[in-house]
């Protein structure tokens, strides 16, 4: 399950560019910064593995493991 | 629902503080990494000191790091964590200074506590420029670089920062760039872990003030990917000719010395022999 707090975005793009299958787009809405955040398009393509966490600078975007089941 | 859950590293956030760097700037993921190699350590927060000196990497631990931080006078973090360290050597020591600071208005006290082998770890955040200042020619921009002040390339050579701790005796030395996250924080972990002068040295984008003289402006993804094609690890140096190698980033751990004699340990020896121990 992957989690944006989307006011701490500041929109530099990293976790977009950098996740491996391509399940992250900016959104439409902008956020209290002035900036489009990131957004999952298909959560069950996910494959764990962090990039989108470890990439972000503002501490933005993370998961917890253990796919979507933990959805709560 | 996003209020109960939180980010895994939240717990060592201070309370009510954020990142005011630019977006896409390399600090917040310098400081994921130290933060993912503390945990994985399992070290006691409280018992890790923090120093930064002046420019852009002194606002990653200063005021984000919820322990014990010393923002100090510009060029002189190793100085204060010199001090910390000698005072009570129980403690974690970690440094964290630009190539700026480091390198040009703090050299001196760089090289010397390397030579000293004193034990503290120097996390560099080598961004290749003067950012805080708006781009400035650094001693580590890459000759024929354009900056602010160098708009038709830089003419002077640079300093190889890692090779200046090793030449120094540094006993645990590591160059990766923020690309290389992952074994970046690898490289924190056995720094802090170990005894010793330990220096790391990460290659950071600047995506404002660097970005826009070398056409990136604003495209962290792209000096990211270039850091990526650049960089060559230690161990597959020797297939490159010399003329191929000139603008490869070196990454690796370039020294990783057994432990050697050490600053404290020293220096409590001699308390100890000359009887002024507690």
């Amino acid at each position: 399950m992957i989690y944006i707090k989307k006011d701490m975005c500041k929109g530099c793009g990293l976790c977009i560019e950098f996740c491996p299958v391509n399940i992250l787009k900016f959104s439409e809405d902008l956020n209290e910064k002035g900036v489009y955040p990131p957004e999952v398009t298909d959560i069950n393509k996910c494959i764990e593995c962090e990039n989108c966490m470890i990439y972000c600078p503002d501490f933005a975007i993370f998961l917890e493991k253990g796919g979507v089941k933990n959805e709560k | 629902m996003l209020k109960d859950i939180e980010h895994p590293l939240q717990k060592y956030i201070r309370p009510g503080t954020n990142y005011t760097t630019c977006p896409g700037c390399g600090n917040g993921i310098l400081a994921q990494s130290t933060l993912r190699a503390i945990k994985n350590l399992e070290l006691d927060f409280d018992n890790i000191v923090f120093v930064s000196g002046i420019g852009c990497a002194g606002w990653i631990p200063s005021p984000s790091f919820n322990t014990d931080v010393l923002h100090v006078t510009h060029g002189r973090a190793i100085a204060y964590a010199t001090g910390v360290k000698l005072t009570n050597p129980k403690l974690k020591v970690v440094v964290f200074s630009g190539d700026g600071d480091l390198s040009a208005i703090g050299g001196n006290h760089f090289i010397h506590a390397a030579r000293r082998n004193i034990d503290l770890t120097v996390i560099c955040v080598n961004n290749r420029i003067y950012g805080m200042t708006s781009g400035q020619a650094a001693p580590t921009t890459p000759k024929n670089s354009k900056t602010t002040t160098t708009p038709y390339g830089n003419m002077e050579n640079t300093f190889d920062l890692s090779d200046l701790a090793k030449s120094a005796g540094a006993t645990f030395v590591a160059r990766w760039t923020t690309y290389h996250a992952r074994q970046l924080t690898k490289s924190i972990a056995k720094a802090i872990d170990k005894k010793g002068f330990s220096f790391i040295e990460a290659i950071s984008q600047c995506p404002v003030h660097y970005g826009k003289v070398i056409g990136m402006r604003n495209d962290a993804p792209s000096m990211m990917k270039e850091f990526k094609s650049k960089s060559i690890h230690i161990n597959k140096i020797d297939s490159l000719s010399n003329e191929s190698s000139d603008d490869k980033i070196i990454v690796g751990e370039l020294v990783n010395e057994n432990e050697k004699a050490e600053l404290t340990d020293l220096m409590q020896s001699l308390r100890t022999e000359v009887g002024t121990d507690g």
